[in-house]
């Protein structure tokens, strides 16, 4: 019987660089006092969103992904015929047919890479950091761009101020590559598709509803093991934690699931929602590009994400900045 | 199992925790709504630390009926044990 080959691939992966795109028009909770029956303590009560980013209809899902994709090419130092992998991770896809990924690949200049759409609800770009951080180590990619883009605006109704306060729109994006020391750490990942009906574009209208309080019970009860068992996988605890960023959906999630993780003072966590709304697949990376750039974090720090969403789905993992 | 007594000073413990309400306050005729201003998520929060304290499990389709300190005191009574 013939033997088929096998690669070997790198003893680990790390990000090289990352990148984020805000849309222009920055919408503040009193705009969105004039346009529905809401107001700014109502919201910041809530969700903790002060103000969010809506994309113009020039921003479409591969102008904000290759703008996020091209920081974080800059950021890695590579050279675009070095990718060999394009993900597009993104939840709310207008036109599903064709996938954007190939289309953002070459944009960027990058030659002929394996490329394709991910939809993992908000838990997409930590799913394709898992699936690119497995690639490379198996020798099928040299190096990966992944990129969390959203236009939540195109499907939001802008009539129901449960959802319409919350959700948002832009990209971020990771350039991923094989190195001899570990960047990333295993994934922790899983489903509870009983409650896929939990955060859903509704059959007709076309526009995102969500069960708002089975959604935080979710979020606030459930989650915490996915995070134990992330930093368990890479054999790290809560005390070693330098940076928290799990999914931008709710400023109360976060505060909830920071408080359950027990971290270190020292710990910094991510509170881009309150600048940048909910972006489902975009908020991590958006995230880290945000604390990276303040100076809040720094490259060599460790953080713990944790992406979340519609299906329900989840997937997190400890990584090294860069 | 706990008594009544039990019952409404546990959730005016779990009040106070969450949603910082005055113990004394929650009295068996007032709404979580419109008289503690606890809002749906903070009730989220208090049917988790119920169902800790008391064994009871509510479910979100449940959670929508309670709206007084007295209907959460009754649930517990019914459902617990």
């Amino acid at each position: 019987m013939t033997t088929i080959q096998q690669q070997q691939g790198a003893t680990g992966a790390r990000i090289l660089g990352l990148g984020g795109y805000r849309p222009r028009r920055r919408v503040t909770n009193d705009e969105l006092a004039r346009m529905m029956d809401t107001n700014d303590e109502w919201i910041q009560s809530r969700v903790g969103i002060a103000e969010r980013r809506w994309a113009g209809e020039d921003e479409t899902l591969v102008e904000m992904a290759v703008a996020a994709g091209g920081k974080a090419i800059a950021a890695s130092g590579l050279d675009p015929d070095e990718i060999d992998m394009v993900v597009a991770a993104s939840a709310g896809l207008k036109h599903p047919i064709p996938g954007i990924g190939p289309l953002v690949g070459h944009r960027l200049g990058i030659k002929r890479p394996g490329a394709f759409d991910l939809n993992a609800g908000c838990a997409g770009f930590c799913y394709s950091l898992g699936l690119v951080n497995d690639a490379i180590r198996a020798g099928s990619v040299r190096n990966a761009l992944v990129v969390g883009v959203e236009r939540l605006t195109d499907v939001t109704d802008m009539s129901d101020r449960s959802t319409a306060v919350i959700f948002a729109d832009g990209a971020g994006a990771a350039v991923v590559g094989g190195s001899d020391e570990p960047g990333i750490g295993p994934v922790a990942w899983g489903s509870d598709g009983d409650q896929h009906n939990a955060i859903e574009i509704a059959t007709g209208t076309g526009f995102m509803v969500m069960a708002g309080q089975a959604v935080y019970r979710w979020a606030t009860t459930k989650l915490t093991d996915a995070l134990f068992q992330a930093m368990e996988r890479a054999g790290v605890g809560p005390e070693d934690i330098d940076v928290f960023a799990p999914h931008q959906a709710n400023l109360r999630i976060v505060e909830s699931m920071a408080k359950k993780l027990g971290l270190p003072e020292r710990t910094v966590i991510a509170r881009d929602i309150v600048q940048s709304g909910n972006t489902s697949a975009a908020s991590i990376p958006l995230a880290l590009t945000e604390l990276l750039e303040t100076g809040e974090a720094k490259s060599g720090d460790l953080a713990l994400v944790l992406g979340y969403g519609a299906g329900l789905t989840f997937a997190g993992q400890v990584l090294r900045l860069p | 199992m706990a008594s009544t007594q039990e019952i409404q000073a546990g959730l005016g413990e779990i009040l106070e925790e969450v949603a910082g309400v005055t113990p004394a306050d929650a009295t068996p005729e007032k709404s979580f709504t419109e008289d503690l201003d606890v809002d749906s998520l903070s009730m989220v929060e208090i049917a988790t630390a119920v169902e800790d304290k008391f064994g009871v499990a509510i479910p979100d389709d449940e959670l929508g009926n309670i709206k007084t300190v007295g209907d959460a005191i009754s649930f517990i009574e019914k459902n617990q044990g």
